[in-house]
């Protein structure tokens, strides 16, 4: 192993262990009932920012429920993340308006990009990329919502545009560190 | 507990008072199409729709699993509005399903055949279009195989894994169209807590799970 294969394999153990404790902690609070699941399930994202394969397998055993049905609640609703969150987050609208307005163009734009899918974060944390079903400024469709602010007519050559905003604040950042 | 009398389509039947009325049908040889019922399970899913009937007392037909029978009741299983909507809600769950009989094993004790025959109907509607999930098929189990494409979800699998496994290895996952039948972060079959009890493939109504020897076979009829 390569020493900074060995490096990453480390740093994500121990960010494995930091989130096994994170949600012991946070299930203290809790009964071991079954229907505590989804207020656990709220506490434990609200503290790690998303729902780690770790944290389901300790909620599970400590609900005495198959992690499967975690699994399940899980997918089940918007609200939970099973990715962490990047430091920018890029939310494609895919309501009416949008989704006339190519929306899924877009949306594909965005995937082939970033080299995700819907749902997912990059390796390196940047972005995440997920769906939302309406913002509310159906003019300028095809929508797209990053870190909070709808940018319009988002075609594929704006997603580009955008991307290499975000590049050149990374590059300025990165001088100004060295100086 | 109370003996009772009824009638299922003129035909007279003594039950027990409570007992369901789907089981008791079955029991005495009517066949009333169903997918998603469990015997053993106290609350039925009542998620298939396929076990309409009409009966006396009742203006709109209702769902078999989920009625108890009582003294005098009349049932009929063979209304027109009862099979109109049972043949609906088969027609939309095939709409999602990859229909291959030819090079199906499964093909001549498959209940989708059965309930079509059954219905009346073919087992693709022309009316709908196709939406295909294209899903991975899942072969690493060295008894199992796996196919998420033929599964109908009618849970009957999950349900006999967590009441043998207790903390069973398959599950329902996801939501609406991407529901499925699945494994824990969706991982295979193998890596699960599966012990092998193969319960899974007994229950399973279609080709969806299959014991590895009649996928290699299927495989050969395919070659």
């Amino acid at each position: 192993m390569t020493p900074k294969a060995e490096a990453v394999t480390q740093d994500s153990k121990d960010e494995e262990a930091i989130n096994r404790q994170e949600t012991r902690l946070a299930l203290k609070r809790f009964g071991r009932k079954r229907w505590n699941l989804i207020p656990i399930l709220q506490k434990v994202q609200a503290r790690l920012g998303y729902l780690p394969r770790e944290a389901m397998v300790e909620i599970a055993a400590y609900l005495g429920i198959p992690e499967i049905d975690v699994y399940g609640v899980v997918t089940f609703y918007n609200q939970f993340r099973l990715n962490p969150p990047g430091k920018h987050s890029i939310r494609v609208c895919l309501g009416t308006a949008c989704h006339m307005k190519g929306g899924y163009i877009t949306l594909d734009a965005w995937k082939r990009r970033l080299d995700i899918n819907s749902g997912e974060t990059t390796a390196d944390r940047e972005f995440d990329l997920d769906t939302v079903a309406c913002v509310g400024c159906c003019t300028m469709a095809p929508v797209t919502v990053v870190d909070n602010q709808p940018e319009g007519k988002v075609e594929p050559t704006k997603v580009d545009g955008i991307l290499l905003a975000f590049e050149l604040v990374r590059e300025a950042e990165k001088k100004e560190a060295k100086q | 507990m109370k003996t009772i009398s009824l009638k299922i389509d003129g035909k007279q039947i003594t039950a027990r008072e409570g007992d369901n009325l789907l089981w008791v049908a079955l029991d005495n040889g009517i066949y009333i199409p169903n997918l998603c019922a469990i015997r053993d399970k106290p609350e039925p899913m009542a998620a298939c729709r396929l076990c309409f009937v009409e009966m006396s007392g009742q203006t709109q037909p209702v769902t078999a699993c989920t009625e108890t029978v009582t003294e005098g009741m009349e049932v009929n299983t063979r209304g027109t509005e009862a099979l109109r909507l049972a043949r609906r809600g088969f027609e939309l769950l095939m709409a999602s399903n990859r229909v291959d009989c030819a090079h199906c094993v499964r093909s001549g004790s498959c209940e989708l055949q059965k309930i079509a025959h059954h219905l009346g109907t073919k087992l693709k509607s022309k009316r709908l279009r196709e939406l295909r999930r294209d899903l991975p098929v899942d072969n690493s189990h060295p008894q199992i195989r796996y196919d998420p494409n033929r599964c109908v979800l009618c849970g009957r699998c999950v349900w006999v894994c967590q009441e043998h496994l207790k903390t069973g290895a398959l599950g329902f996952a996801y939501r609406g169209f991407e529901r499925v039948v699945t494994t824990f972060k969706d991982e295979p079959l193998a890596t699960t807590r599966c012990d092998q009890c193969l319960k899974c493939v007994e229950v399973c109504p279609t080709g969806a799970l299959l014991p590895k020897e009649k996928a290699r076979a299927e495989a050969r009829l395919r070659a």
